[in-house]
């Protein structure tokens, strides 16, 4: 088939502005984009800069924009993604660009490092003459979050780092998530507390573009949910995000409803010197008809509600003592 | 200048667990690697590791299968320190944190694996390499090992005969640095690229045993070119060897299960290099699906695939377009890796002082002609805590560095001289040119005619190669001169494969000669070693193979 290539491309020795490139070729029908940029740079133009190395969807190396979404170059079927012979390729976001395909990844190894992302054993741990005894749905429990290559991809598209690039991001997450699910590691409530600070697990916003760009379909945003449960469950409860999902929990378990005019204060534990600052938001909200009323009637069906819950607890309690 | 005790190059297993063990002897250890570590080809290893873990097993039982899997060439000394040291060092990894597959009983699950009778293979899934990578690189940020990511090792310094350290090359600035380094432990992997249908990452293009090669150190057993049973046609892509163990058929176009006429006892888990001479004939003789034999694991059930072959799964599905629990996968043999490499003793020496090599890049002489599937990962942690810890002490023995860095400005001359060149061929067609001669001459089958042809292509190439030009004449990431260089490694390390493959008449393991087909134990019970002398001539020389308690015997499957 006939596809045409944009590529975008920049040339920090020559170039001010990234600019698009188009290439036009005949590929077999079966050829990956990355199949098709190996051609370009081997046959077409030899200055045409990207990463990539195993091209079986392991090393992670050749994470790319195609269409606007991340992903592996290598993993992507061309006539998948071909729009009218055309497919569009970008480098990752979230990382500065150093020459066309080619990101600077250290925003995204500075948080993977963040996470201490290594077993560390409680102290008096035997040496090791046999394997740790580990039953095997508690390493199935963890596949999940192993099997991450460190591509980049969650952390390019992810919509919270774009606008904070201090989030520590999925990747860094999910893998944060293995570390404290491991039956090796002794560290497990000092983890769920360095991840419950300002930008960590509760900074996720649930957007789900990580879960859906993940190659290899780690569910990063799904790992940082998991984190958030068993921060709560390990008690590690002095937080807003914490905080916040009780009271938001709460509210609709005594009322039936969602009480938006407490949550705020009860996110931030009644603290007045912390809620400040949102106060000129609360003032034009009033002012413009879009705050929440204060009177927060309980709905008539609240009962039924509050039984659903009293069942969903039950189950998790059923299930952590499993 | 930068400095170092010990600066290893190569970022894989090998590399990383020998940087560890120096580490954790308390000197001052750099990793150099022309990819990030977790790009490194350890990743794509599948199928497992294999050690005498169950107390069924012993390390004599593993040692013996490893020695007739090599068709007695390996040295069994070495093989006594892999097997017998091959339970800790797996052990070691598991506490550091690789997520192996366990059992019901929480200890590591073994599966069968090939010319083992018993299971023996300890493995995550069927991404051993990646668990294993993974947990090696967590160790490196524990440790905070110094890492020169995304440089290139173009050569050694090499002083009074003796290595003081690196020339390489930072990809991203385009700057040439010396490193000095009281010990170099080269870990830089294999060379399948030199082969149009290899298994091998884009990156295998034998850097290190080149560089070696250069610099006057031998290079062992080359002609022992292992050709995996199963990989994709196409891409080549590697499709584990775990699959046969778990249990697949290997089938022809006759619906038979054709390894019966090859290796009626052990079927589809005969070693590799009998299978892969099965597949070949069978393909030869007309009873292949176009071009390639079929794997069925249909049998195995959707549960067996999902659980324990995933990513086999995920490959056939994206690369092959089969979904593996509906249709048999076609496979064909594709390179694999190279039994052979730099000369090293038991501690990864090399026979250049303060030179160390491990992994797939070094031949310590553990695989011998043909290498047992699940052994290589082993190596590189025996063979890498070995010689990360021998290096160490080497380095502490050292006096203070004192290096020249005139090597530097010889080697920027040389690449702006490269760079300098406006008329030519590039890279790409010579690289082509020599993957399809090695393909079509150097392959499973060889003989003298294909070998002498193959090796005039070779020489010839070597002339073109020195009037390349380039279309990228930049600095920053200039990966059209990253590859002119690899493919210079590719050409001078092809040419040591195949200058041993003409000197060994004899068939064994994976060196299989149509004109000499049986095993001659008499005349070639040794070693083929290459040395280059500084004319760029290659001389052969010999070794003789370590014995120690197991007499060479007939090699039935």
């Amino acid at each position: 088939m006939q596809v045409t290539l944009r590529v975008r491309r920049f040339n920090p020795e020559a170039d001010v502005e990234p600019r698009f490139q188009d290439y036009t070729l005949e590929v077999p029908d079966h050829f990956t984009v990355l199949d098709a940029l190996i051609i370009i740079r081997e046959r077409i133009d030899g200055t045409l800069a990207l990463r990539y190395s195993c091209r079986m969807a392991i090393c992670g190396s050749c994470g790319m924009r195609i269409n606007g979404l991340a992903g592996l170059a290598c993993k992507t079927a061309l006539r998948k993604v071909v729009r009218d012979g055309l497919v569009t390729v970008e480098p990752m976001g979230n990382m500065p660009v150093v020459k066309d395909l080619v990101v600077n990844m250290e925003p995204f190894w500075h948080h993977l490092r963040a996470v201490t992302p290594y077993i560390e054993p409680a102290p008096n741990r035997l040496e090791p003459r046999q394997e740790y005894r580990i039953p095997p749905e508690r390493v199935e429990e963890l596949w999940e979050a192993v099997r991450c290559i460190m591509c980049g991809a969650c952390f390019s598209d992810c919509t919270v780092d774009e606008i904070d690039i201090n989030f520590l991001g999925p990747a860094a997450l999910a893998r944060a998530s293995w570390m404290v699910r491991d039956p090796r590691d002794g560290r497990t409530v000092e983890r769920l507390r360095e991840l419950s600070r300002p930008h960590g697990i509760w900074d996720c916003t649930h957007c789900f573009y990580c879960v859906q760009v993940c190659p290899k379909d780690v569910k990063p945003m799904e790992q940082i949910l998991r984190l958030r449960r068993l921060a709560m469950e390990a008690g590690v409860t002095n937080n807003n995000g914490s905080r916040h999902s009780q009271a938001f929990a709460e509210s609709v378990m005594e009322t039936g409803w969602l009480d938006e005019f407490t949550l705020l204060p009860k996110s931030y534990g009644w603290n007045p010197i912390a809620l400040l600052p949102e106060l000129p938001t609360a003032v034009r909200m009033m002012t413009r008809k879009g705050a929440p009323s204060p009177i927060h009637p309980r709905r008539p069906k609240a009962e039924e509600v509050r039984r659903i819950f009293v069942k969903i607890e039950q189950k998790e309690a059923a299930r952590r003592d499993a | 200048m930068l400095r170092h005790d010990v600066l290893v190059v190569g970022a894989g297993g090998a590399g990383m667990r020998a940087a560890l063990a120096a580490a954790q002897a308390g000197v001052d250890v750099a990793i150099l690697t022309k990819v990030h570590p977790l790009r490194s080809h350890t990743g794509a290893a599948e199928g497992g590791i294999n050690a005498a873990f169950s107390e069924e097993d012993s390390w004599e039982n593993h040692a013996f299968d490893t020695i007739k899997g090599s068709d007695w060439l390996a040295d069994q000394d070495a093989v006594e320190i892999l097997t017998r040291e091959g339970p800790d060092a797996v052990y070691e990894l598991d506490h550091m944190g690789a997520v192996f597959s366990r059992g019901p009983d929480g200890r590591f699950l073994l599966r069968p694996f090939g010319a083992m009778p018993i299971p023996r293979t300890a493995f995550a899934g069927d991404t051993t390499g990646h668990v294993l990578l993974h947990a090696l690189y967590q160790q490196l940020l524990k440790y905070r090992v110094k890492v020169y990511e995304e440089w290139l090792a173009l050569d050694l310094i090499v002083e009074d005969g003796v290595c003081r350290g690196v020339i390489a090359y930072e990809i991203p600035t385009g700057i040439v640095h010396a490193i000095a380094a009281k010990a170099v432990i080269f870990a830089t992997g294999g060379a399948g690229r030199m082969y149009a249908n290899t298994t091998n990452a884009y990156i295998c293009t034998g850097d290190g045993m080149a560089i070696a090669l250069r610099n006057g150190a031998l290079l062992k057993d080359m002609e022992m070119v292992q050709f995996h049973p199963t990989t994709l046609p196409g891409s080549g892509i590697l499709i584990t060897e775990g699959v046969r163990g778990e249990g697949g058929y290997l089938i022809n176009a006759l619906g038979e299960r054709f390894m019966a006429r090859y290796a009626p006892k052990m079927m589809e888990l005969a070693s590799r290099d009998v299978v892969s001479r099965a597949e070949q004939t069978e393909i030869d003789e007309g009873r292949g699906v176009n071009g390639c034999v079929l794997l069925d694991l249909r049998h195995l059930g959707e549960e067996k695939i999902l659980s324990r072959l995933p990513q086999t799964r995920e490959l056939s599905i994206t690369f092959a377009g089969v979904d593996p629990v509906y249709e048999p996968i076609p496979v064909r043999p594709g390179v694999h890796y190279f039994m052979g490499g730099i000369h090293t003793d038991l501690a990864g020496r090399t026979t250049i002082p303060g030179l160390y090599a491990v992994g797939e890049c070094a031949c310590v002489s553990v695989h011998g002609a043909n290498r047992l599937g699940g052994n290589a990962l082993l190596e590189l942690l025996v063979f890498g805590r070995r010689a990360g810890g021998d290096a160490a002490e080497f380095a502490r023995s050292q006096g203070s560095l004192e290096v020249s860095e005139a090597r530097v400005r010889d080697v920027e001359r040389e690449l702006s001289r490269i760079l300098s060149r406006t008329n030519g061929e590039r890279w790409a067609t010579l690289r082509d040119i020599l993957a399809e001669t090695m393909n079509r001459e150097m392959g499973i089958f060889r003989t003298e005619e294909q070998m002498r042809h193959c090796l005039a292509v070779v020489k010839e190439l070597q002339e073109r190669y020195k009037r390349l030009r380039l279309d990228d004449k930049g600095r920053v990431y200039n990966y059209d001169l990253v590859s002119t260089i690899e493919l210079g490694f590719l050409l001078d390390v092809a040419e040591a494969v195949i200058v041993s493959g003409l000197t060994r008449r004899e068939s064994r393991g994976a060196h299989y000669r149509r004109d000499y087909p049986a095993r001659d134990d008499e005349n070639w019970l040794k070693h083929t070693v290459v040395r280059r002398d500084p004319e760029g001539e290659l001389h052969i020389d010999y070794l003789p193979v370590k014995i120690t308690r197991w007499p060479p015997a007939a090699r039935v499957y």
